[in-house]
């Protein structure tokens, strides 16, 4: 057959359309559960590295398991609401108005002391970063951070998942001394804040680094009524 | 006439080397430049992209040059598109599934691939009309060549833009200014612009050494 005839080409392409998609359909279906366990065992490893505990692939469940004594989700009043906290989907929940939304809370002891984790979701400069940040149980001090990101560019807003722009976190405070929310700054250079509020930015990230400092802001605030009813 | 060429023939392995020098895709062709200036700024993106340019771009080829005699001229360049397509996307779905660390290490990179015009210029200027074997060669060969050039210039940006390498400190922190020292990180070099520059000055340093190369 003329393979430049019109009914050859529709074949052709027709086939290898129907072929290709067969292939990748059937690769996806059958990896998907071992993709989900991927990523149920790495949100997992992410919220114990908010409280300083390195867990691996292999470890990382049964250290959840051990460590996160309690775990519910709140409404923006800070009351508890039903529910599964490691389910709630963060990325639907900022679509809804901050009333309404399910906020997660997961209690961690470590030392004898409870911690308390929170989950953050927003936008960095390519798509959504996230993370988790862990506090004192004064409600105030930060315990420690973690972050990460879909795809933000390598050595400048990716830098946010690293232990260098993370570790600082540790100590800072989210309400100032008369008690009012003021969240933690990313600061460029050329902007000042209290010491306490404050944590640097990346170069060349300034996008990502706001970005980050916005999800801070907007997600620990809908948090304020429930931080307030455990001081 | 009927002797068969041996799979290590001196042309075959031309296909081979002739893309890390004389023929290399970024510093003599010019392509593959957008991926070469957005995964540079460190060593290790470097490196892995290398690796999976070279994965898709040798499967790529084979699978073109398996397929050459059957394609209908006037979509060749969809069908192209839909085998990188494809197999970028299955690289994808078995990392994520098997080595989940290096999946989120390579994020968007994967996806990148597609768009990786060496690829696609390989596919049609080579695979197209060649044998397997040897577009297996050019493909692994031109990947190299790009690969190459990819990890010099992530070991520059990486060491002067953040005085580290492969994510190892290599600059001693007494030697900051901030530590007292002499010393400052170059910001400018962990930016798009510096790969640029720092592409501009190996085609510089290849056209010196080979005169060949310099057009009129």
């Amino acid at each position: 057959m003329d393979s430049n005839s019109n009914v050859y080409t529709f074949i052709y392409a027709s086939v290898m359309v129907i072929l290709v998609a067969a292939i990748l359909s059937i690769t996806a279906i059958n990896l998907k559960p071992l993709q989900d366990k991927n990523i149920e065992v790495e949100k997992k490893k992410n919220i114990l590295a908010s409280v300083s505990i390195p867990a691996t692939a292999e470890n990382a469940e049964k250290l959840y398991a051990e460590k996160i004594v309690n775990s519910y989700i709140v409404n923006s009043k800070g009351e508890k609401v039903d529910g599964d906290a490691f389910v709630v989907d963060l990325k639907k929940e900022r679509a809804k108005p901050v009333s309404e939304q399910n906020l997660p809370v997961f209690e961690c002891e470590v030392d004898g002391s409870v911690k308390y984790i929170l989950p953050l979701r927003g936008s960095g400069l390519w798509g959504p970063i996230w993370g988790y940040i862990s506090l004192e149980n004064d409600m105030n001090t930060v315990y420690g951070a973690n972050f990460d990101h879909e795809g933000e560019t390598p050595g400048l807003g990716a830098e946010i998942s690293t232990d260098m722009f993370e570790v600082p976190f540790k100590g800072k405070k989210l309400f100032d001394q008369a008690g009012k929310f003021v969240s933690i700054l990313v600061a460029k250079a050329n902007e000042s804040a209290p010491e306490q509020h404050k944590v640097d930015g990346i170069s060349g990230g300034t996008i990502t680094s706001k970005g980050l400092e916005k999800m801070l802001l907007d997600d620990l605030s809908a948090y304020e009524a429930f931080f307030n009813s455990k001081k | 006439m009927s002797d068969r060429e041996p799979l290590f023939s001196k042309k075959n392995l031309n296909l081979l080397s002739d893309p890390m020098d004389n023929s290399n895709p970024i510093t003599v062709q010019v392509l593959g430049i957008c991926s070469a200036l957005a995964v540079t700024a460190q060593l290790k993106p470097s490196v892995v992209m290398s690796i999976s340019v070279m994965a898709v771009l040798g499967f790529a080829n084979v699978i073109i040059s398996l397929l050459r005699n059957g394609i209908p001229n006037r979509i060749r360049i969809i069908v192209q598109l839909v085998v990188i397509a494809a197999l970028v996307i299955l690289v994808d779905q078995v990392l994520k599934a098997f080595v989940y660390d290096v999946s989120r290490q390579l994020s968007v990179f994967v996806g990148l691939i597609i768009t990786n015009c060496i690829i696609m210029g390989r596919l049609e200027a080579f695979a197209l009309g060649n044998k397997p074997w040897p577009a297996f060669l050019d493909g692994v060969g031109n990947a190299a060549g790009y690969g190459v050039i990819l990890i010099i210039v992530g070991f520059f940006r990486e060491l002067l833009g953040a005085g580290t390498l492969y994510g190892y400190k290599i600059i001693p922190d007494s030697w900051y200014i901030v530590n007292g020292g002499f010393y400052e990180n170059n910001g400018l070099m962990v930016l798009s612009p510096m790969a640029l520059v720092a592409v501009g000055i190996i085609i510089w340093v290849q056209r010196s050494r080979n005169r060949q190369l310099i057009e009129d």
